[in-house]
């Protein structure tokens, strides 16, 4: 863990340069940001997005207590044992978030939560956990955003807003890159959308494609069938899905013709009605495609490690969220285990949560038992959930403060640069702390 | 008479990088308080904007949120959209279906003016 504890403070007032630092807000994972610090400040963030922008510079050395026991300032150690305390006291104790925690730090919670047969989560369950029960059920077919950069000429986003959710995406990988087999750029793919909303996005596309609210999987499906001739009658499809059957009858010619198709899928597909059912006809099309061309699908993932939560967790579990230890051993269940589910039906009766907001994100019966029950939270801002929490760390920031290891939303692994030191301590020096205490008391030696 | 919409929750700049800035600051409250409206629904609503609305969700919760009228053709007649945030979380069921994820995009509300 020598990445995460390296000192890099300059003196007061000067200026550094931190070249090819690696932007954790979003599943783009950009590795190609020049830093200009001054004064445990980042006062420029060259080649950022307005996204990566705001989380540089608005990450300073927050003036806060680095740990809260039931809202009053208190000493990290405290905080450390009222920690273990709590997380040993309960009967269906939950760890949570992750997504903004570097590789490291998520082994360890995965750890603790395996010592006190506990259950974790990852914000995957409320972003593409869909896709990942669609994945079991169907398979991925997929590739590096490099592949799509270099050879993908037929580029569709179903459900999804990359303008405002990953503004790079379009120049640094899915449209504007001139690749290998693409030396025009933009000029040599086509760009398709399908939203139930002509997003900023929609000005990107060649084609835009607008489908009823929640008919996602009729869409979806008219494609598969089409994909195999069989015949459709235009009304019914008009009815199911808002758009012309001659519509999707050329987008069809057009992904048959293309010589590398990919389809980037987002929340539209997965929060909307049908979730799974959703992704698994979406996985299913991908494959479908492979009978007269390439193609490929990938979900564009929100937080900048996410996709580190679903590989750790899969690699220390064999699960990638929503596991349960209650027996002992690893038992995977959405809708049971995952802690919306935990939190709305009153199930969990303590909890941790590392980088992410239930308080702000989730439905109201679950935020109202999370906040009837001891839980810690480790943010590096104050946020709903900080108040609410009984022990509250704040953290350094990863990625600008420590160093360590994300995943880039196509599975490729990529390192941290950081900028500049923090006070405050990392997720991986409060969880390792937290750890150390909890083997101590459940009676862990070694 | 309350009329029922469609509910996109959704992403946006601002909320994004009001996330980075700060949860408790003004653009980061402002964006995800703020309710998209398409432009002929309001006329023929007699909405204006800054308007103040209460909707209802599909499990009876109540919101009161203001309003301001989309830009342009974003939004189809029938559909609101709203930045994800405290409001949308509230709309939002604790059932997830034996998924792991509530529906949190294409709810109906009801929407009356208050």
């Amino acid at each position: 863990m020598a990445a995460t504890t390296e000192s890099t403070a300059t003196p007061p007032g000067e200026l550094k340069i931190v070249q090819d630092a690696t932007c954790t807000f979003c599943g783009c994972v950009c590795d190609d940001i020049d830093l200009t610090v001054q004064d445990n400040h980042i006062t420029e963030a060259k080649r950022a997005c307005v996204l990566g922008k705001a989380w540089f510079l608005n990450h300073s050395i927050e003036d806060r207590p680095s740990c809260l026991v039931d809202g009053k300032p208190a000493t990290l150690e405290a905080g450390y044992d009222r920690a273990a305390q709590i997380l040993t006291t309960g009967k269906y104790p939950i760890i949570y978030g992750l997504s903004d925690s570097p590789c490291e730090a998520q082994r360890v919670a995965v750890s603790i939560v395996d010592w006190i047969n506990g259950t974790i989560d990852t914000t995957t369950s409320v972003c593409h956990g869909p896709s990942g029960m669609a994945f079991q059920g169907v398979g991925e077919v997929t590739c590096s955003l490099g592949e799509v950069a270099n050879r993908g000429d037929l580029i569709m986003f179903w459900g999804s807003n990359p303008a405002e959710s990953h503004p790079r995406h379009f120049t640094k990988y899915s449209l504007m890159p001139k690749g290998m087999f693409l030396p025009n750029g933009r000029k040599d793919r086509t760009c398709v959308i399908v939203d139930v909303r002509r997003t900023k996005s929609a000005k990107a596309a060649d084609i835009f494609v607008q489908i009823k609210p929640r008919a996602d999987f009729e869409g979806l499906w008219t494609l598969r069938a089409l994909a195999k001739g069989i015949d459709l009658d235009p009304k019914v499809v008009l009815r199911d899905t808002g758009v012309e059957l001659a519509v999707w009858t050329d987008l069809m010619a057009r992904m048959k013709a293309a010589k590398f198709g990919v389809i980037f899928f987002g929340m539209g597909v997965t929060m909307t009605r049908g979730k799974h059912a959703n992704s698994e006809a979406l996985l299913a099309l991908t494959r479908d495609m492979n009978a007269y061309t390439r193609f490929v699908a990938k979900p564009n993932r929100g937080h900048g490690n996410v996709t580190g939560a679903d590989n750790v967790v899969a690699w220390r579990t064999g699960y990638p969220f929503g596991v349960n230890h209650s027996r002992g051993y690893p038992r995977f269940n959405p809708g049971e285990y995952t802690t919306s589910d935990t939190l709305a039906n009153g199930e969990a009766d303590c909890g941790m949560t590392i980088a992410c907001d239930p308080m702000a994100n989730f439905s109201q019966p679950a935020r109202q038992h999370l906040s009837s029950i001891p839980y810690i939270a480790l943010d590096t801002k104050e946020t709903p959930t900080t108040r609410a929490a009984a022990v509250a760390f704040t953290v350094a920031t990863y990625g600008i403060n420590t160093g360590g290891t994300v995943y880039r939303m196509d599975d490729v692994p990529i390192p941290l640069r950081p900028a500049f030191d923090s006070p405050h301590p990392s997720d991986f020096e409060v969880l390792t702390q937290i750890e150390r205490r909890v083997k101590k008391i459940v009676g862990i030696t070694s | 008479m309350p009329e029922t919409f469609i509910l996109i929750p959704g992403r946006t700049s601002d909320q994004g990088c009001g996330i980075s800035e700060g949860k408790f600051l003004e653009k980061y409250q402002r964006e995800i308080n703020t309710l998209q409206v398409p432009p002929g629904d309001m006329a023929r609503l007699g909405l204006v904007d800054g308007d103040r609305v209460r909707l209802t969700g599909e499990d009876g919760q109540v919101v009161e949120v203001n309003i301001t009228p989309a830009k342009k053709d974003e939004l189809p007649e029938g559909m609101l959209f709203i930045a994800y945030g405290d409001i949308s979380s509230r709309l939002m069921g604790g059932d997830t279906h034996g998924s792991g994820m509530p529906t949190s995009k294409g709810m109906d509300v009801r929407l009356e003016k208050v």
